[in-house]
């Protein structure tokens, strides 16, 4: 086995493994969609957040606009303070507009789905969203429908 | 009942001798590290026959793993109309798991058992002795080099082997099956992250390449120097590694994901 | 060092070996029982004795790849032993030594096996190297298999490799475990003129550790006799043919029977036989 095809397979085999990880890091992962820090951060409250997580897609009408930045409870509002990083080029929405805690499909993960209302103003970084509806908790769904209906039983 | 007990007691120091000896050998081959900057070429011949020839055999398991995944996670994932996160589902499972895992076995088996038998042989034949009387150190000539070009290739082999599975994965979801091939790779990319899940993987395969290189080397350079020595060393490598490598996927997992 | 304890030679102050009152066990079995040894400069010292006498491990001992339980191994006047590893490393390039299977790096060829020492340890440009191989390889008569990968040798060639190896780095001592085991008459006549030759050509030492008596008492100059761990007899090979020692008479006549037994300790043959099936 002479040097030269030791030197050859060598390199392609390094090449191909940086090639492979690389391919992992864009292709695959969170890196191509990551904004990495651009963008602008505005802030929600909410009374609950449900599955939310940290990096959590921001949509509207469905389109990612950003991601959940950091999830914190406040001590003097009660409710929890969503850190929103909106990319950069999504820098006219207006003041009054709403945030939702939606869910993707029956099982799927939670996202925050943002409404643009009619305000002649924009958002700008800092701002906090004033109208939000905190993500459906499973339990309260099914009591509130069990109420309803009991409720809708003694009307008759 | 004496006689099993001097048994047990007997196995239990040969056990300890044995770990005593192969972190003994550690400790050498991490010494002798440094002295190889001096001769990369050393490294790199190795790396030839530790990490290209088993390149192959990389290449294809990971095709198959990926294709076999890609139609167990359709046929499971369209049961509840989720067929989309069949790219997730494949590469998480790879990336993760079955990456570093498989390409460590599959190590074991093409490039451990035959780094134990040529160094298993070496001694056979006398030809670590032969150094040591010509005052060349085996271990600074013959194992460590072996042993650094073991946990160099190891994160080379998984990445290339995710690689290769992701793709496996996606000729059989979205040629074949049908997924929608903006949703395979979107729905991979909203979900993989870059450092929960790529840099563990790494990580998990740079550990599994350190243990798997060293119980090669050590079984080899352990090996009782006779044709039976050296097969039973060969054996040991492959069991042991697959038990090491399983064991600390385990740990690793917990310490890494657990929370 | 208790240079009373050698009684009997007389050239002790320059002898390249001492070794004074050597005792090494392997497991539980004592190989050497207090061993008084000297090899002498220029001269071919073979140290004989039955399979299993540790013939091999004295010079592992020498070489310093094995250390004693007590007792001092002095090389070139060093105690091989106490030494450091580098300073052991350095003796050890003093030394040569010619293993009985060869031990020739199997997966380089015979011209770059000879060179490995050379390139190992000196910075030689390649055109030099390459003569000096080449000498080497002349000098053991396989200049012409210089190409040739140690698989493809007899067994009598890869020692002659081996030997050109042990010589490659111009050594003080040449060490030969078991040269002649195995070889047919011709590779044996080789390999015995080899030694000789070698010896007083390049004003080497040699010790030859064999139990091939009649091709060692040729070229020796001095005969260790070793058995169950002691030095059972020494001198120059004529004077150890008229040894008065039962032993010594028996290995070197090769007789099957005689002080040492031909038979295994075991039980009476006819007690044995009539327990029959029985299991004991």
């Amino acid at each position: 086995m002479n040097n030269r095809t030791v030197e050859i397979g060598v390199g392609l085999f390094v090449a191909l493994g940086i090639a492979a990880l690389f391919m992992l890091a864009m292709q695959a992962s969170n890196l191509s969609t990551m904004s990495g820090g651009d963008g602008y951060i505005i802030t929600a409250g909410f009374e609950n957040v449900g599955g939310l997580k940290e990096r959590s897609a921001v949509t509207v009408s469905g389109v990612r606009v950003g991601r959940v930045e950091s999830i914190d409870y406040d001590h003097t509002s009660f409710e929890a303070v969503v850190s929103l990083r909106i990319d950069a080029q999504h820098d006219s929405f207006p003041v009054d507009t709403s945030a939702s805690i939606y869910t993707s499909g029956l099982l799927g993960e939670q996202y925050v789905a943002l409404e643009p209302g009619g305000a002649l103003e924009n958002l700008v970084a800092g701002d906090r969203l004033q109208l939000t509806q905190s993500a459906l908790v499973m339990e309260q769904v099914i009591g509130q429908f069990l109420y309803s209906t009991a409720a809708g039983k003694s009307e008759q | 009942m004496l006689d099993a007990l001097q048994h047990l007691g007997r196995a239990t120091l040969d056990f300890f001798e044995r770990l005593g000896r192969g972190h003994l050998l550690l400790l050498q081959m991490l010494a002798k590290l440094p002295g190889l900057l001096l001769r990369p070429g050393l490294v790199l011949v190795q790396l030839y026959s530790v990490g290209v020839l088993t390149l192959v055999i990389i290449l294809v398991s990971g095709m198959f793993v990926g294709m076999v995944l890609g139609l167990q996670g359709y046929n499971t994932l369209v049961d509840f109309g989720a067929e989309d996160s069949l790219g997730v589902v494949v590469a998480l499972s790879l990336v993760r798991e079955l990456g570093p895992v498989v390409s460590a076995l599959l190590f074991a088996g093409r490039a451990g058992s035959a780094l134990t038998a040529e160094i298993g042989l070496m001694k056979a034949t006398e030809q670590l002795s032969g150094m040591e009387m010509m005052a060349v150190d085996p271990v600074q000539r013959v194992i460590a080099p072996r042993f650094l070009a073991a946990f160099l290739s190891m994160p080379l082999l998984a990445a290339i082997f995710s690689a290769v599975g992701i793709y496996g994965g996606y000729l059989v979801g979205v040629p074949l099956l049908g997924v929608d091939d903006g949703a395979f790779w979107g729905q991979m990319q909203g979900a993989v992250d870059l450092h929960d899940d790529i840099y563990n993987g790494v990580i998990k395969s740079i550990v599994f390449g350190f243990v798997a290189g060293w119980i090669a080397l050590f079984e080899g350079y352990d090996a009782t120097p006779t044709a039976a020595g050296v097969s039973r060393a060969t054996t040991r490598t492959v069991v042991h590694t697959a038990l090491a490598v399983l064991g600390l996927d385990f740990v690793l997992t917990a310490l890494m994901f657990g929370d | 060092m208790p240079k009373t304890k050698s009684t009997e030679n007389n050239q002790i102050q320059d002898a390249v070996v001492q070794i004074r009152d050597l005792h090494f066990s392997h497991g539980e079995r004592l190989v050497f029982d207090g061993i008084d040894l000297d090899i002498v400069p220029g001269k071919v010292t073979a140290i004989m004795g039955p399979s299993g006498t540790g013939k091999t491990t004295l010079l592992k001992l020498i070489g310093g790849q094995l250390r004693p339980a007590s007792g001092s191994v002095r090389v070139h006047g060093e105690e091989v032993p106490a030494l450091r590893r580098s300073a052991l490393y350095q003796l050890r390039k003093r030394m040569g030594m010619m293993f009985q299977s060869g031990a020739l790096l199997t997966d380089i060829n015979v011209f770059e096996n000879v060179a490995y020492p050379i390139r190992e340890h000196t910075r030689l440009p390649e055109a030099l190297l390459r003569d000096l191989v080449l000498m080497k390889l002349q000098a053991v008569g396989l200049r012409g298999a210089a190409d040739l990968m140690p698989a493809e040798l007899s067994g009598g060639m890869a020692r002659r490799v081996a030997l050109a190896r042990a010589i490659a780095l111009d050594p003080m001592m040449v060490l030969y475990d078991e040269p002649f085991t195995g070889q047919d008459p011709i590779s044996m006549g080789i390999l015995v003129k080899l030694i000789r030759e070698l010896n007083d050509a390049l004003g080497l030492t040699s010790v030859v550790v064999s139990h091939d008596v009649h091709e060692t008492a040729a070229i020796a100059d001095y005969v260790y006799l070793l058995s169950e761990g002691k030095v059972v007899d020494h001198g120059h090979p004529d004077a150890l043919w008229d040894s008065s020692s039962a032993w010594s008479r028996q290995f070197l006549e090769g007789r099957p029977d005689g002080p040492a037994a031909f038979h295994y300790p075991a039980a009476d043959f006819r007690d044995d036989l009539l327990r029959g099936g029985r299991a004991n």
